[in-house]
């Protein structure tokens, strides 16, 4: 089966396109000669000129969504062009908090399964998925057996986002049919929560905490550390589960995928869970009291030793360093 | 008011996992228990529930060999009764057809409001809890750090990319909780003894009107290709810090130029 169409669910967010969008837009472009975005909002014609640049000859603008949460409208557009005779062979859907919805969605509307936690896509005769099973020791290659169009959600950072050289992508209005009661969830405020840093999954510089920080307060070392390094402060799963930290910071299997420069785990014991999402780390700095502990076996530089002193000796270090 | 959770059962996840050489699916031999996951909707359900004179929670979970060990700890959590789906047709599902026998089974119970795990520990597809809302014909709010019910509506904080988002929703609707926004009770002894004797409704997919063909490994419509070992990520130094740990990372990290 060839693949001819894809289309790439094109979420944006406060600046424009997500970088995971534009990800995946770009390898989008490498597997089918069609490429189009679906995106929705008060101002896709503005997008439209980035999302050209990147392979989308045409976005599909499902409209501003008056406060309604994004899956239902967006699930139930698509739904309708594919069901219209639009069908692409594959539609690429970002793993975020939105981007999942709609996949859930779309996937029960048009009785269609989804194939999830993607970190690879290929075309060998038909399109091959690949997911990084058991903390990433293992990749499985997958497929779909059935009719198209395929529902992809995958994963932050699987492939580089590289422009091309398209102009702006044509804007065709695909305003979503009435959702009724499924649609009926309304955001009545959007709370923005202060950042002195970069994102978790864009920083160059992650430093992440786990158990043995031994308390939540602690986790204030972790975060003066992850400023003092202009990075970003992430988490395991352990001490979201304990309540320590929010879920947005977590990292791994449950959370996010991370690939910086350099991930400095304190106190993180490195279950399966939490290595698969960052041990595509360029560099892997660990602190741990176990000797034992899995993380050492990813790490370049493993310290045994207790955070407690550690942490606080490399904050007054690269203080003094101004 | 009614309120379902969905809950899974699965391996321990502590133990070490793999798939089956054959059908490439998830080995699940030895006892089950309750996702981790879950036990924050089943304590956001007790919580709810309290709040509302007259109401009720019900668990409903798919599992293979009319498995309850995991539904046996959430009864005794507080939950009053359990519907259990098992069915060997179920083997090989995904989690579009387990959606469909969770949909049909949580229509039994007539729910005002489903919560569910973001996503289950050992599978973590995550569009199993909107699966189901479609094919309820609900709303949804996924990523819930905090539910409130109002009369007839749900007030969520839901998580976004940027902070979190106030969105309110009419009954009945499905709400997905993230870990640790309430703290899972343990069960009491009493709970325990209570959890034994508390109903468990064991149907097969016939009882519940669902074919065959939509469920188990044919309803999947996709297959595993291959399995292949990653490429492993090499050990580099590991020191015993004698007082110089901080300044061997400084180094290090001057050494790749980040500072």
């Amino acid at each position: 089966m060839a693949v001819n169409k894809i289309w790439v669910l094109a979420e944006s967010g406060e600046s424009g396109p997500l970088p995971l969008t534009l990800e995946l837009l770009t390898h989008a472009r490498g597997l089918a000669s069609t490429v189009e975005a679906v995106s929705w909002g008060a101002d896709v014609a503005s997008a439209a000129a980035v999302l050209g640049e990147y392979g989308a000859s045409v976005v599909y603008d499902v409209g501003d969504l008056a406060g309604a949460l994004p899956g239902p409208p967006v699930a139930a557009a698509i739904a309708s062009l594919v069901k219209g005779g639009n069908a692409p062979d594959a539609i690429l859907i970002p793993a975020t908090y939105d981007g999942r919805d709609v996949a859930g969605r779309l996937s029960a509307a048009l009785d269609r399964p989804v194939l999830t936690n993607v970190t690879g896509l290929n075309v060998d005769e038909d399109l091959r998925t690949e997911h990084q099973v058991f903390g990433g020791s293992h990749t499985v290659t997958a497929r779909f057996t059935g009719e198209g169009p395929g529902i992809f959600v995958i994963r932050a950072k699987s492939f580089a986002a590289e422009p091309g050289t398209g102009s702006a992508a044509q804007v065709v209005a695909a305003p979503a049919p009435d959702t009724g009661a499924t649609g009926a969830a309304r955001i009545l405020n959007r709370h923005v929560e202060e950042r002195s840093g970069p994102k978790l999954d864009e920083a160059s510089v992650v430093v992440s905490g786990g158990r043995g920080l031994g308390a939540a307060e602690n986790y204030a070392l972790v975060e003066e550390l992850a400023s003092l390094l202009h990075g970003a402060a992430g988490a395991s799963r352990a001490i979201v589960d304990a309540g320590w930290v929010p879920y947005s910071h977590q990292v791994g299997q449950t959370g996010k995928t991370v690939k910086p420069t350099v991930y400095l785990a304190c106190g993180i014991s490195g279950a399966t869970q939490h290595l698969v999402g960052m041990k595509g780390s360029k560099n892997i700095v660990a602190v741990n009291k176990d000797q034992d502990a899995p993380i050492f076996s990813v790490a370049d530089l493993g310290i045994v030793g207790d955070v407690h002193k550690v942490l606080p000796a490399l904050i007054e270090a690269l203080k003094a360093r101004g | 008011m009614n309120v379902v959770v969905c809950v899974k059962q699965i391996p321990d996840p502590a133990a070490p996992s793999s798939l089956d050489p054959t059908t490439h699916n998830l080995v699940r031999t030895g006892k089950l228990i309750l996702d981790d996951s879950d036990s924050y909707g089943v304590e956001m359900a007790l919580q709810l529930a309290g709040q509302v004179e007259g109401s009720e929670v019900t668990l409903v979970s798919m599992a293979p060999g009319g498995e309850v060990s995991g539904l046996r700890t959430a009864l005794a959590m507080g939950a009053a009764k359990a519907i259990l789906v098992s069915d060997d047709a179920l083997a090989g599902s995904d989690a579009l057809g387990t959606a469909k026998v969770l949909a049909a089974a949580i229509r039994r119970a007539q729910p005002d409001l489903v919560l569910a795990a973001t996503e289950s520990t050992d599978g973590y597809t995550g569009t199993l809890p909107v699966q189901v809302a479609e094919l309820l014909g609900m709303p949804s709010v996924t990523f819930a750090k905090s539910v409130a019910v109002e009369g007839s509506k749900v007030v969520v904080e839901r998580q976004t990319e940027a902070g979190y988002d106030e969105v309110e929703c009419p009954l009945p609707a499905v709400v997905t909780v993230t870990a640790g926004v309430v703290e899972p009770r343990y069960p009491s002894f009493k709970g325990i003894m209570a959890a034994k004797s508390k109903p468990v409704d064991t149907l097969t997919i016939s009882d519940l009107g669902i074919d065959p063909s939509e469920v188990g490994a044919t309803g999947a419509r996709q297959g595993i290709v291959q399995v292949a070992e990653a490429e492993a990520r090499s050990a580099g130094e590991k020191v015993v810090d004698e007082g110089d740990g901080a300044q061997r990372i400084v180094a290090f990290l001057e050494q790749i130029k980040v500072i």
